[in-house]
Formats: C-alpha cells, structure tokens, sequence
C-alpha cells in the first residue's frame, strides 16, 4: 500500500454512541470498527433505527459527543472538511436559488470565471447541463437528487457519503439513479459509503456491504461482493449473496423476498 | 388541488368576484336611503359622499390632508423598517443579543403605541415628529418580532448543508437565512404598515391641525358625516393601494415560493 492510499483511508475505531433521552440512556452504535480503503464503495445496511444514519453523521463531522475514534488519514475527525462530501435523504437544495446557484453554493473564494466551468461541469457530470437556470421546484425527485451530488461533488471530495439518497425516488428512477452513482464513482474514484436499506442496491452498488444489527447498533457481518460490475441483479450470484444478505435479517423466515424490508 | 393563478375561471369572472360584494353593498345602502330607512344625518348615501368627495378633491383639501398623512406613515414606516430589519436580523443571528434584548422588547411590544401620545406630546411637541414618533413605535415591533421570528425559521438542514460545504457565514446568512426570512419580513411589513396607518390616524384625532385624521376630527365638530365618511374611505383605499405594492415586492422577491392560494 503506498503512502498517498494510506494517507485518505477512513478508519473507526471501537467507536460507541448514545443518546439521552426521556427513558434513559440509548445506544445508537456500540464498538463499531471499519476500515474502509481509498477508491472503495461500501454499503451499509440496516432496518431503522439501527445507527447507521448516525454512523455517516460522525463521519461527515455533524455529530459529537461519541467514544472511539474516527480518522481520515490518520488524523481524528474534528467536525465537517471539504475532504467529506455528503448527500442527504431529501435533496436539501435551496428552493430560491437556481440549479447553477445551488451547485455553486459549495464553492467559496472562487473567482465567478472558474467557479461557473467547475459548476457547468458537475451539471454534465450528472446530465443536467440544460438546467443550469431552473428552480428546485421545478425539478423531479431525480433530478433534484441529481443536483444534490453535483453540489457534493463540487469540492472534489477524497470521501463521498451518502445518507439514503434514493430512498425516496421511485423503483425505476432509483436504479436510473444506481447506476448513474456507479458511473460517477467509476469516472471520479471518490471512496463511497452509501448507508441504504435497500438490500439489492447495496449488493448492486458496493464492494462490501456492511449489515448493522439494531439496538445498538453494532456490525453483524461484513459481505464482500466480488462481481464484476455493471451487476446483473438476476445473476446466480448476485441472488446468492442477496439471500445470504436476507438471512441476516430474517434468520428464521420460511422464503426470501425478492425485495426486501 | 388549488388552481393555479394562471388558470381559475376567466377574467370577467374574476373582476365580478374581486367587486361584486362592494358593489353590492353601496348599492343596498344607497336603496336604504331612497327607501326612507336612513338619517342622511348619521349615515349619508353613496351617493351624498361622492359629491362630497369630488367637492374636497376640487378645493385641494383632501389631497392636502391625505399627502400630509402618507408622509408622515412613510417617514414613521420608513424608520420603524430600517431599524427593525436591522435589529431584528441582529437579534435574530446572535443569541447574545437575543437575551440582552428580550426582556425590553417583549415588555414594550404590548404597550398600544395610542398609550405613547402624551408623552410623544410632551417631548416632541405637537409637530411632526410626535405623528413620526408614535407611527414608527406602531410599526417596529410587528416588523422587528417577524423578522427575528423569519430568521429563526432557518431550516436546520440547510445549516447542515452549509457546515458540510464550509460555507462561510456571511454567504450563508446573505443566501439561505435571509432569503427563508423573506415571506416572514414581508408579512411583518404589511402588518407594521396597517399599524402604521392606525397610528397617524389615532395621532391626528388627538392633536394636530392636518392630516387626515384632523379632517375626521374637524368634520365630527361640525356634524358633518359625509366629511367624516369621505376621510374614512380615502384611508382604507389608500392602506389598501400601499399594502398592493407591498405584495407586489414580495411577489417579485419570492417568486420561487409555491404558496397555496386558497381554492
């Protein structure tokens, strides 16, 4: 491993958080040790309210108040860095700034010269270039998602999260938007964690899918996916760890869906 | 779902809904008068105030006292915005700010700004700046209260957005608070401007020798309903024109909102 991989590597270490609320104490994530590699695409997976959201939240610098330890390149997370990208759930875009606007709102102390190519780029990046000038409210689901990863992308982060981001969208519109991830993970060798509860996409999308048990949240297993990628989803194998994925969560259920929880 | 503005029933339709009740009532009260149910003394026909109205437009005086009474909503409105927008994006900001100010602001909002005249007199005399003083009181806490409130409605997720972006400050608060304040500020103005018009109004009856509401005041001295009726009026329609503007700034400014607008 040369110097320069070693130096984006994400590590967590033994890392534990709680929340206080009413009835005591709850354990969100208790002993959670990742590594994850540069260039990789890891999914995490797990039902509600398993922690997994609040696992990207550390990582991404928003949450506080957690044991253990987070390092990127070695060094210990210390809030949110331009290093770190993220897309939410919903696509957070501002509703009275345009598409352009909203994309370069990432870019600060950049002369308006440059900024617009890096913003007109990032709307090719992601098939929006006749965009530029709508307005949010005048998109689709898809499209506003879209939008969102062209802002989190703007700043070329070394890591890339991604809090549910299809989870909203239609069926079709959220494969669309699979294998659009997949191309710009492919064309940019941003390091991904995608946190989903869509088994398929994370066996369609990650190198490792990572399945969070709930309450605490801890890592049960961690499944690599060593198929050549674009993955056909009614591939023997990809059905294979699909079910070996399925049986995690469903130890004692009498047949598998083809979709899950 | 709601129509959209664009579509709705047609124009035609339109107009006779956005009238048909005024119409209508001018024209019943008028037939109360032809009817003999009404003392022209007390309540004067439509048609009586009319010619009341041409007569004090002719004779100047009501454009006079109605020029002198929007200037002095403009100059108190005009102060009461600038330091409200001010104060308030302040207050709304800094926490700090917020709980040194909070105590005098919520303990002074409720005094009626009518409450205020004699100490206006007192101070400022009767002049100008008495009027001035007690319309910019009227009109700077509902501006001022909107405005902190507007900006405390700062999505906490754009917040998130922007600590993930390292966007700084200043550029957050210019696009994302500032702007999400808008429809709250806007609302503040209206409000501060229907107060404002409350106040001179109130001012003028008590102690002025022009204004709009002196001619009130004067014309009740004289018994003269119609004078009365015809400053009553020219209030509401000229509040009514200064709230349009307002709406049609805020229009312009927040195009971007998709509001519902009743169906």
């Amino acid at each position: 491993m040369s110097a320069a991989t070693a130096a984006s590597n994400l590590i967590i270490e033994k890392l534990n958080k709680s929340y206080q609320t009413k009835n005591g104490e709850v354990n969100a994530l208790r002993g959670i040790d990742l590594a994850i590699q540069e260039g990789e695409f890891v999914a995490i997976i797990g039902s509600s309210g398993c922690g997994k959201s609040t696992l990207l939240r550390i990582i991404a610098g928003l949450e506080n108040g957690y044991s253990g330890a987070v390092k990127i390149g070695g060094r210990r997370i210390a809030g949110p860095g331009l290093d770190r990208g993220m897309v939410f759930q919903e696509h957070r875009l501002i509703p009275w700034l345009t598409v352009q606007q909203n994309v370069a709102f990432g870019l600060n102390g950049m002369d308006p010269g440059p900024r617009d190519t890096v913003v007109r780029e990032h709307l090719e990046l992601v098939g929006l270039a006749g965009f530029a000038k709508a307005f949010p409210h005048q998109l689709s689901g898809g499209m506003s998602q879209r939008v969102a990863i062209a802002r989190s992308l703007v700043n070329n982060p070394q890591l890339l999260l991604l809090d549910e981001p299809f989870g909203a969208l239609d069926a079709l519109t959220r494969i669309q938007l699979q294998q659009e991830i997949l191309r710009i993970w492919e064309a940019e060798r941003t390091t991904m964690v995608l946190v989903t509860h869509d088994i398929d996409e994370a066996i369609f999308l990650g190198d490792r899918v990572v399945i969070m048990s709930n309450r605490p949240g801890t890592i049960r297993k961690i499944v690599q996916v060593h198929l050549p990628r674009p993955r056909d989803r009614s591939s023997y194998d990809f059905v294979q760890i699909r079910k070996e994925i399925y049986a995690e969560f469903f130890a004692e259920a009498e047949k598998p869906f083809a979709y899950a929880i | 779902m709601a129509h959209d503005s664009a579509q709705g029933p047609p124009k035609i339709q339109r107009l006779l809904q956005y009238t048909g009740l005024s119409v209508a009532i001018i024209g019943v009260w008028q037939a109360l008068f032809h009817l003999g149910y009404l003392n022209p003394v007390l309540l004067p026909p439509p048609s009586r105030i009319a010619l009341t109205f041409r007569d004090l437009l002719l004779s100047g005086d009501l454009p006079r006292h109605i020029g002198i009474s929007i200037v002095r909503v403009l100059e108190g409105f005009g102060i009461a915005t600038v330091l409200g927008l001010g104060l308030g994006t302040a207050i709304g900001l800094s926490r700090t700010l917020d709980r040194w100010t909070d105590l005098i602001i919520q303990v002074v909002k409720p005094i009626p700004p009518i409450a205020w005249i004699p100490l206006a007199i007192l101070w400022f005399g009767i002049g100008e700046q008495s009027k001035v003083y007690i319309i910019f009181l009227g009109a700077f806490f509902p501006i001022i209260i909107s405005t902190i409130d507007g900006i405390r409605q700062t999505d906490q997720k754009f917040v998130e957005v922007a600590r993930i972006l390292a966007v700084p400050r200043f550029k957050f608060v210019r696009q994302v608070v500032l702007p999400g304040a808008l429809p709250a500020i806007m609302t503040g103005l209206r409000v501060g401007l229907m107060v404002a018009w409350m106040c001179v109004v109130a001012a003028e009856l008590i102690a002025a020798s022009s204004g709009i509401g002196y001619l009130i005041m004067d014309a009740r001295q004289l018994s003269q309903s119609d004078v009365v009726l015809v400053g009553m009026i020219s209030i509401g329609v000229v509040g009514k024109l200064m709230d349009s503007l307002i709406k049609l700034l805020e229009k312009r400014l927040i195009s971007w909102k998709v509001a519902f607008a009743g169906n």
